[in-house]
């Protein structure tokens, strides 16, 4: 009886010493995610990738209310300055980050992202799909905070139609290499100004005659595939 | 050692027990419209125990089902579910596009199901069936797909006129993006047990074509709702 009561407070001692190292510090005492995002569409460019660790409070986005200034410019246009702006001004944002640019289908960029919090993180992130009129992909509040080191998660991001420009895919309108067009527009001409589940792209191939794009710019459900990493 | 896991086990036992007596809970069912183009006809929303279906993939329809999804009509549904603890029409009206409502149910049931109609569309609904919840305090979140009732071509033809059962056409269209003079766009399903919607066609000529629905407005990509029930035990 003895015997097996100090074999539970061994195992005990290991793991409260399991968990010390689990809370992801390193030297500095900064907690690190990685954060690799790969293009898995069929020919949409993914725009700079910006990224957000916060605590509960700060929301990028939420579906079915209209999508903030700094979401709308990047949605439509890949200017990711206005939305890291707000995030950098909200109290429960930790830090954010950038990539360093527009990553092509089939490529991917791993963006590293630090905090000198411990606990209660989540994720935040968003980039335009280039081909479009205002698409864009990413999650919110993703919770990260229970992860260990070392621990990855994977997240096939939905696509949102920011619910800013009309999807008329016309020449002159998407700033992608399918035209060349306008990005950022401050009116808001969709059906309704709201972030909802984007409905995908017609094309010029399936009786859009008016589009510029071509069925090759389509997806299904995903177009990135976001692997997250504690460091 | 040995005594203390016995005790422990009566314990949970016990705990058990208990949570299976009905207690009551409160849920707030939020219900989004994740679609940019299509509404959801007045929903059902059921607190109902473990052995109720109101669908299921790879199964015929109901006949209560079937007027829901081709004609948005509860009254049928509600009759089948009259055992179950029921929310129905919280948006008192359509949900358009965007937008949510909340369904407030008080129940002992741990099953949820969610339906209602997309118009414009021939028989085609928004739906969870028999989704546990469970009875812990917290919000619980989930997405719910396009699903086909397998009832009704999609000849995706607007006809005003009416609405039964086995009737061809889209009764309404509040986004009022729909055309006229279409040639017809399907024949009857191939497969005539429920399954996920292939989405529609829609087409650019609002005058003609094979479809009076629009390319640019009507279609979608699951999900088409998302779902936050709030428990309150």
């Amino acid at each position: 009886m003895k015997f097996s009561i100090k074999i539970v407070f061994g195992i005990l001692f290991i793991g409260s010493l399991t968990a010390c190292s689990d809370s992801g510090d390193d030297e500095e005492g900064m907690s690190r995610f990685q954060i690799r995002v790969s293009n898995v569409s069929a020919n949409q460019p993914l725009t700079p990738v910006a990224v957000v660790l916060h605590q509960s409070g700060y929301q990028a986005w939420s579906l079915g209310s209209a999508a903030s200034n700094g979401l709308e410019k990047l949605a439509e246009g890949g200017d990711t300055a206005d939305f890291l702006a707000a995030a950098n001004a909200d109290a429960t944002v930790s830090s954010t980050a950038v990539g360093t640019g527009v990553i092509v289908p089939g490529a991917s960029e791993t963006i590293t992202i630090a905090a000198t919090e411990k606990t209660g993180f989540r994720l935040s992130l968003a980039s335009m799909l280039a081909n479009t009129n205002d698409a864009f992909t990413g999650f919110v509040n993703h919770s990260v905070s229970s992860m260990k080191v070392g621990e990855s998660h994977t997240v096939y991001a939905k696509v949102y139609d920011a619910g800013t420009e009309a999807n008329s895919e016309a020449s002159g309108t998407i700033p992608g290499p399918a035209d060349g067009g306008t990005g950022f527009d401050a009116s808001r001409d969709d059906l309704i100004d709201k972030v909802t589940i984007h409905a995908g792209v017609v094309s010029v191939n399936d009786d859009l005659a008016s589009s510029v794009l071509t069925e090759s710019h389509r997806w299904n459900g995903s177009v990135a595939k976001i692997e997250i990493t504690r460091m | 050692m040995r005594l203390k896991n016995i005790s422990y086990a009566v314990a949970l036992l016990a705990s058990s027990g208990l949570s299976t007596v009905a207690s009551a809970a409160s849920w707030d069912v939020k219900i989004t419209n994740l679609t940019h183009g299509v509404y959801f006809t007045p929903l059902v929303v059921s607190a109902h125990n473990s052995s109720t279906h109101v669908f299921q993939a790879g199964t015929t329809a109901s006949s209560s089902l079937r007027i829901l999804a081709e004609c948005g009509v509860t009254s049928n549904l509600e009759t089948d579910l009259s055992a179950a603890n029921n929310h129905i029409n919280p948006a008192s009206g359509p949900l358009a596009p965007g937008a949510n409502t909340t369904a407030m149910i008080t129940t002992a049931n741990n099953h949820l199901s969610i339906v209602a109609m997309l118009l414009p569309t021939n028989d085609g609904f928004v739906g969870i069936d028999a989704q546990e919840i469970p009875t812990a305090a917290g919000t619980y979140t989930f997405y719910a797909k396009a699903w086909d009732a397998g009832t009704e071509a999609n000849n995706e033809l607007m006809d005003t006129s009416g609405c039964a059962a086995g009737m061809a056409g889209i009764p309404a269209d509040p986004t009022s993006a729909a055309g006229t003079g279409g040639g017809g766009v399907a024949g009857a399903d191939t497969n005539t047990t429920v399954h996920i919607h292939r989405g529609v066609l829609g087409d650019s000529n609002s005058s003609g074509g094979a479809s009076d629905l629009s390319n640019t407005v009507h279609r979608w990509q699951n999900p088409v709702a998302k779902i936050e029930v709030t428990v309150t035990p």
